[in-house]
């Protein structure tokens, strides 16, 4: 009990007769990154809702840094940070308004409250626009001031729901590394993302859930070993050079919509070679080739039965 | 920390908003004015009303004036509710009350501001009412009850309301409200409906007990169902409001 900073099990939420969370569990250790991985709908905001007290389960227990959420949610409210899946900054209120709102009504001492704001500023490089409200921020920035506003107060314990959705590459690295500084100061994080790369990046566990239920977890690494192994991709011009390639390749399969062929295969120079060879023979030729290792999306649909798009 | 300290850090944030937002400060306090000489300047000559127009129609504008600050009051609420601030602050164990009651406290001191500005023009035009400081007070208590119990009712319609826009529309019914009472000419000159209407909805006993203290002549007849209203208004908006900011996640 000691290791573990969230402790869920058989957790069942619905709202009215519909069930959004059917009995999930799932444990996290202290000073490590837990990723709740699924499309949209799946239940990742339910299940952060009724991790950090906003809501209550129907059913099953929920401990946050030891305290039931039942019966001690006050207790696990001292003791996490939450940031929301929209930035809940307050726009009316400029950078360093926003940040001294949350040491007003934190515990953190009148005395301290300066440096804090500070401090947190100049590590989110705010600084230069603190003076400016929030609403002149770009997407980017708001969520940097929103997760600066989340760790006033030093919670042990973070919740991040989709910290990420809707930034551009650039943001979504520069939050990917501040995560990564979190981590490195013992801090708990659990993460919900529908970009399995930012699970594969960050997590060191990842849970699946898909319409209420965690369909796998393990660790990005053990996930991936559930699927099928890396493999070549041809893609064609014509259906009929696609056909023409199957015929020949006859342990790859087609994918007409796309116009390519999957070839299983390990990607060394070896098998690569003679598959090429192959179409040679056959006076084929792709118009593209490339070699595709498994990452989470292929997790997904192999565990789901469909991709992570078509649950949109 | 205390309830009491949260909410006045809530009530420095509202009052921020409200100073930062020009819109909403022409809404409550610069709206009743121009009502006030439109209907002073334009329609005023047109209406029979015993008195010179300016006295009777200032204490029904002084009720249009605490409606007017109702849209923003609303849309505020809702816009904290709808982006994630109220669960930002509810997951810090921030006291319950002090979100809703920062905003009810600042909707009740901007009606006090616009309310003040709005007597102020009145008597440029005019104005002259018979009250004495004891009535004067008479006044100010009215005009708080009423702000406490429409502001309690406008933070449960703004929690309730799936967007900034559906909640500034929801308070619309409360602006619209004073024309259908006594507060612009008498209900007994209205047509039959609309009439009755006017007579027995809950402003027209709290404008006409605002007109009592003003003529120095407050009666019984019309304080009594005033409070009345003012106290059940403020009871259901509390609870409405309460139990939808703890439903709502």
């Amino acid at each position: 009990m000691t290791n573990s900073a969230i402790a869920v099990s058989g957790l069942r939420k619905a709202y009215k007769d519909k069930v959004v969370l059917d009995g999930i569990d799932f444990e996290v250790r202290a000073g490590t990154v837990f990723s709740l991985l699924g499309p949209n709908g799946a239940g990742k905001t339910t299940t952060v809702n009724v991790l950090t007290t906003l809501m209550k389960a129907d059913g099953g227990t929920v401990r946050v840094a030891g305290h039931d959420a039942a019966t001690e949610a006050k207790a696990i409210r001292a003791a996490i940070g939450v940031t929301g899946q929209f930035a809940a900054v307050d726009e009316l209120l400029t950078g360093q308004e926003n940040l001294q709102l949350m040491v007003d009504l934190s515990r953190v001492p009148a005395k301290d409250g300066q440096r804090v704001v500070t401090d947190l500023l100049e590590r989110f490089e705010l600084t230069e626009s603190a003076g400016k409200p929030a609403s002149t921020y770009s997407g980017g920035m708001r969520r940097k001031l929103d997760l600066a506003m989340t760790l006033v107060g030093n919670p042990r314990i973070i919740f991040l729901d989709e910290p990420t959705t809707g930034l551009d590459p650039r943001s979504r690295h520069t939050m990917w590394s501040i995560i990564r500084g979190l981590v490195a100061d013992g801090v708990t994080i659990f993460l919900t993302t529908q970009y399995l790369e930012e699970a594969d990046q960050l997590a060191d566990r990842v849970a699946v859930l898909d319409q209420g239920r965690l369909v796998a977890q393990g660790t990005p690494d053990e996930l991936k070993r559930q699927i099928p192994g890396t493999h070549i991709r041809l893609r064609f011009t014509t259906v009929a050079e696609l056909d023409a390639a199957a015929r020949v390749l006859t342990d790859a399969t087609p994918d007409p919509e796309a116009l390519t062929l999957r070839v299983p295969g390990d990607g060394g120079t070896k098998s690569l070679r003679a598959l090429l060879d192959r179409l040679d023979e056959h006076s084929l030729s792709a118009e593209e080739c490339s070699v595709h290792t498994p990452d989470l999306d292929d997790v997904f649909l192999a565990l789901t039965g469909h991709t992570t798009e078509a649950a949109k | 920390m205390s309830t009491k300290s949260h909410s006045l850090v809530m009530l420095r944030r509202n009052s921020k908003h409200i100073a930062r937002n020009p819109t909403s400060v022409f809404n409550a306090v610069l709206m009743p004015i121009v009502i006030m000489l439109m209907f002073v300047y334009m329609f005023g000559d047109a209406f029979e009303v015993g008195v010179d127009y300016i006295d009777y129609a200032t204490p029904g504008l002084m009720l249009l004036a605490v409606c007017y600050g109702l849209g923003s009051t609303a849309t505020a609420v809702n816009s904290d509710m709808t982006k994630g601030i109220i669960n930002r602050f509810k997951v810090m164990d921030v006291s319950r009350g002090a979100v809703l009651t920062g905003h009810v406290v600042a909707s009740v001191l901007t009606n006090l501001v616009a309310i003040a500005a709005l007597i102020g023009v009145a008597f440029l035009l005019g104005f002259n009412p018979a009250a004495s400081l004891l009535d004067w007070l008479g006044v100010v208590g009215m005009i708080v009850l009423l702000g406490f119990a429409a502001g309690w009712l406008t933070v449960a319609l703004g929690l309730s309301a799936k967007s900034p826009e559906t909640a500034g529309l929801a308070a619309v019914p409360l602006v619209m409200l004073p024309f259908f009472s006594s507060a612009i000419v008498p209900a007994e000159k209205m047509g039959p409906g609309l009439r009755e209407f006017a007579q027995y909805q809950p402003f027209t006993p709290i404008i006409e007990t605002l007109r009592g203290f003003l003529d120095g002549t407050p009666s019984a007849g019309d304080v009594i169902p005033a409070l009345a209203w003012c106290v059940g208004i403020a009871l259901v908006g509390y609870l409405w409001a309460r139990s939808t900011f703890k439903k709502r996640a």
